[in-house]
């Protein structure tokens, strides 16, 4: 029996491994779909990476390549092209590989499967259903990892920042970007990738727009972009026509919990990912979860931050057992759509409080109020929020002991 | 010189092949796209209908009623996924509660076995999500749902193993009579034949024009679908139908055999092959669709797409022969849900015109596929140790193993591109929608085929993914 199974050898699995190791637990393993571990990095070969952690700008494969290093040096196994099937609520592991069919059992799990591009289909684009239309992860996997263009016309739905880096990347290797387009009246993405991905190409941004049409019988032919109002729905009369032969999708990325539903763990229907405590504990004792495959991250580095203490809970867990007894709620206040963690306990052995989360609208100057009924515990001073940025509070556990319920909203200043 | 051109190798060309080839016959099938079903039978409800809605006496009524049991059986002999999970027709009001009492008449009368009328309580007992104005329903135990595409797929593959020739990309244009059959220009090459049969679908008016005077003429009629992630796959038992009102036919709610949540159709005349959706027509299905079950959740959709019926002028399927030449036309709703019972009628009317059906001395008429996803965990560590290639999986929404991938590339009628693919083991037919599995099918693909990736199509001809980047 393992003390530790990691699903997911990206850089949440890995950065939970490497931080359980360093807490004292040697019987690990790690599970990875793929031939190499790096998840998602692998394929994303701009720079960027690593500002907070390493203080230096990497590129995804760089950053992958640091923790690949530090868990090499370990004695974690891991288990390459290796996909988990299920997870039973008593953390037996099914797990199939070319290898074999087995099942594992593990004292404690990490959960670290990441995210999913939302397709299509999630947005019902009407039209046609030629080829040509990605996601944009996709098209970046087939040009960074296989040397294969998706196409030479191209517009991107979508401000995300797997969008963004793609329109870049596209025009650098010889691709029309027409237009990136986006629902919203604001981008999704970061605004360093805006100002360096789209603003430094001469590639427009549409506002406020969608794609209402898709056209075309074998490849796709043309697009029609339409002016959406308040409720997101086009305004006739604004249509614009774009011959391309490509479509890229950057339209929200969604936690991959099939197998964490499938153990039995409540899920956050806000973030799509399980609810967790502080130490990143879920429903089920024993099971932590990080990254991505709780609630989608814009910076890698916090990803790996988030995990490191995933990993150190299952080694706490492990040595010492559960954390027991009264639980604190978080819950989201005016103008903020989630928290991680959801809870807290009271009788929490961290210092801190992490508190992740993303406001619902741009805010200018603003404060972030973390209270408890009408008791104010904390205001937090901000410049600038937005929801295509993740916004991280920290806030000693002291602090918030005394509460049953905390709440944290956003204002204008 | 062949014995039997089959025209069209949707459900129906399929279905006559398979039956066709137990006989000593020399057959080939003449397909205009570059696969098998890929006209009505690969957009629709998948549905087995029990056979109520069709008027008394018409062969529609018959030939569905007659398939019910027949297509139960095909499926379970060729490996086919099949539920019975029988169906309702809601009512709303007064006067569709007398619909719903015509329909378990008219039900009674084409001889459909279990009828039954519900009141609003026992069928919120069997069908907990629906709306809470309903008045009654007609309960018919015997509906199910298939995957159609892999039944004529199934049926097709058979049909070729026992010896059938399947031409695809041979799209016929032209046809005419000689003194013992007919010539027909298909794909650029000249056959001869002494029968044909015409299941060209929605093309089926042009091709009976070609070799006779015209009579018929068909209607192409688009019907629009969502397809719901697996989250939405229980949110109701039965296949949940609405009776036909002044907007239209009314929108059914149904799990899929595949565990997913399908709600359509609208019905919108069309041209043949448009297969668009429009942002009306499909709010149009949701709001039909919520009148029956209010809680779907739509953000939990995967895909939407549309299927094209054959609709005809003529209030039946229009089954006839006419000197050696066997129209199968008009094939509209409930066509796949009558395939099996189509193929017997046409095997009789052959008959009956005079053509000699000897059965083979061999032949077989059942067929395999693995389904690692369905296996128990020792049937999959078996089939691992054996074959390590479904070891890997290649699509995780669907749990599509490299090995059921390979498998279905070296079997009889072979998939060239990314969508065959999916008709054939599903893979990329999930939540993802081939995001992740996408660039590993074409991989294996062009490996197994021994082309470049550039090479692999999504669906059609034509329809190329990527392109080398110097190009």
């Amino acid at each position: 029996m393992y003390d530790l199974a990691v699903i997911g050898g990206g850089p949440a699995g890995l950065a939970a491994a490497y931080s359980a190791y360093e807490k004292g637990l040697r019987n690990i393993v790690i599970l990875e779909r793929d031939k190499e571990l790096g998840g998602i990095l692998n394929q994303c070969i701009h720079n960027g990476f690593g500002l907070h952690r390493f203080k230096e700008e990497l590129s995804g494969p760089e950053y992958a390549h640091r923790y690949i290093e530090m868990v090499q040096d370990t004695s974690v196994e891991v288990k390459l092209d290796t996909m988990v099937i299920e997870i039973t609520p008593d953390k037996k592991i099914f797990i199939n590989s070319p290898s074999g069919y087995e099942c594992i059992e593990a004292k404690s799990i990490v959960l670290s499967m990441g995210c999913r591009e939302r397709t299509r289909g999630a947005i019902s684009i009407p039209g046609t259903r030629p080829s040509g239309v990605f996601t944009a992860g996709a098209a970046q996997r087939y040009l960074n990892m296989e040397g294969l263009m998706a196409g030479k016309r191209v517009v991107i739905l979508g401000s995300g920042d797997i969008g963004l880096i793609m329109a870049r990347r596209m025009t650098l290797e010889g691709a029309k970007v027409l237009a990136c387009v986006e629902v919203m009246p604001y981008s999704g993405g970061l605004t360093r990738n805006i100002v360096q991905c789209l603003n430094d190409f001469d590639i427009p941004l549409y506002l406020s727009h969608t794609v209402t049409d898709i056209r075309g019988d074998k490849r796709l032919e043309g697009l029609t972009v339409m002016k959406v109002d308040e409720n997101r729905r086009p305004i006739p009369g604004t249509e614009m026509e774009f011959d391309c032969d490509t479509l890229l999708l950057s339209v929200g990325l969604i936690p991959e919990n099939e197998l964490t539903r499938g153990a039995g763990i409540e899920m956050d229907p806000r973030t799509n990912g399980a609810y967790v405590f502080e130490n990143m504990e879920t429903s089920i004792e024993g099971v932590f979860a990080c990254g991505n495959v709780v609630h989608v991250h814009d910076l890698v580095d916090f990803v790996s931050d988030e995990s490191a203490r995933a990993g150190a809970a299952a080694a706490e867990y492990v040595q010492n057992g559960a954390v027991k007894g009264d639980v604190i709620r978080l819950q989201n206040g005016a103008d903020v759509g989630y928290t991680v963690p959801q809870k807290i306990h009271r009788d929490t052995k961290a210092d801190k409080i992490d508190i992740f989360f993303r406001v619902r609208s741009v805010f200018g100057k603003s404060q972030v109020i973390v209270s408890a009924g009408d008791t104010e515990i904390q205001v937090f001073k901000r410049p600038y929020m937005a929801p295509g940025e993740m916004q991280h509070i920290v806030i000693a556990a002291d602090k918030l002991k005394g509460y049953d319920t905390i709440t944290v909203t956003a204002k204008e200043a | 010189m062949y014995d039997v051109a089959i025209i069209g190798c949707g459900v129906i060309g399929s279905s006559i092949a398979y039956r066709l080839s137990r006989f000593n016959l020399k057959t080939v099938v003449l397909e205009k796209e570059n696969d098998v079903a890929m006209g009505a039978t690969r957009a629709n409800s998948a549905i087995i209908h029990a056979g109520y809605d069709p008027a008394e006496g018409t062969l529609m009524a018959k030939l569905n009623v007659r398939s019910v049991e027949l297509t139960k059986d095909l499926c379970q002999k060729l490996s086919v996924p099949y539920a019975q999970i029988g169906s309702l027709v809601l009512a709303f009001s007064d006067e569709e509660s007398a619909h719903v009492q015509r329909l378990y008449e008219r039900g009674i009368a084409n001889g459909v076995p279990g009828l039954k009328v519900l009141t609003y309580a026992e069928t919120k007992a069997i069908e907990p999500n629906i709306a809470d104005n309903v008045t009654c329903a007609l309960y018919a135990p015997t509906a199910a749902v298939i995957n159609p595409w892999e039944y004529a797929l199934a049926l097709a593959e058979v049909a070729v193993v026992n010896g059938v020739e399947l031409r695809l990309e041979a799209a016929v244009e032209a046809i005419s009579k000689t003194d013992n059959g007919y010539v027909i220009t298909a794909g650029g090459k000249t056959i001869e034949t002494k029968y044909i049969i015409n299941a060209a679908g929605t093309e089926a008016g042009m091709i009976h024009d070609m070799a006779l005077p015209h009579t018929f003429d068909i209607l192409p009629n688009k019907g629009e679908y969502y397809l719901l992630d697996k989250s939405e796959g229980t949110r109701t038992n039965h296949v949940v139908f609405q009776c036909p009102s002044k907007v239209g036919k009314g929108v059914l709610v149904s799990p899929t055999v595949h565990g997913n949540l399908i709600v359509g159709p609208n019905a919108v005349d069309c041209e043949a092959g448009d297969t668009s959706t429009s942002a009306e027509d499909l709010a149009f299905v949701r709001s039909m669709a919520v009148k029956s079950i209010p809680s779907i959740d739509f953000r939990q959709n995967i895909r939407n797409f549309a299927g094209v019926r054959p609709n005809s002028t003529v209030d039946d399927f229009i089954i006839k022969a006419h000197d050696g030449f066997f129209d199968v036309a008009g094939i509209k709703s409930p066509g796949l849900a009558s395939a099996a019972g189509i193929a017997e009628y046409v095997e009789n009317l052959m008959q009956d015109n005079g053509v000699v059906l000897a059965e083979k001395a061999e032949y077989t008429d059942t067929r395999e596929q693995p389904r690692f996803k369905e296996m128990t965990h020792e049937e999959r560590a078996a089939i691992v140790a054996e074959n390590p290639l479904f070891g890997r999986v290649i699509c995780r929404c669907e749990t599509i193993t490299e090995g059921e991938i390979i498998d279905a590339i070296h079997r009889p009628i072979i998939p060239r591109t990314v969508d065959a693919i999916k008709r054939r083991c599903c893979a990329g037919m999930g939540r993802c929608q081939g995001g992740f599995c996408g660039p590993r099918v074409v991989e294996i693909l062009a490996r197994e085929l021994g082309c470049s990736r550039q090479d692999i199509d999504k669906d059609k001809t034509g329809s190329y993914i990527v392109r080398k980047r110097e190009d």
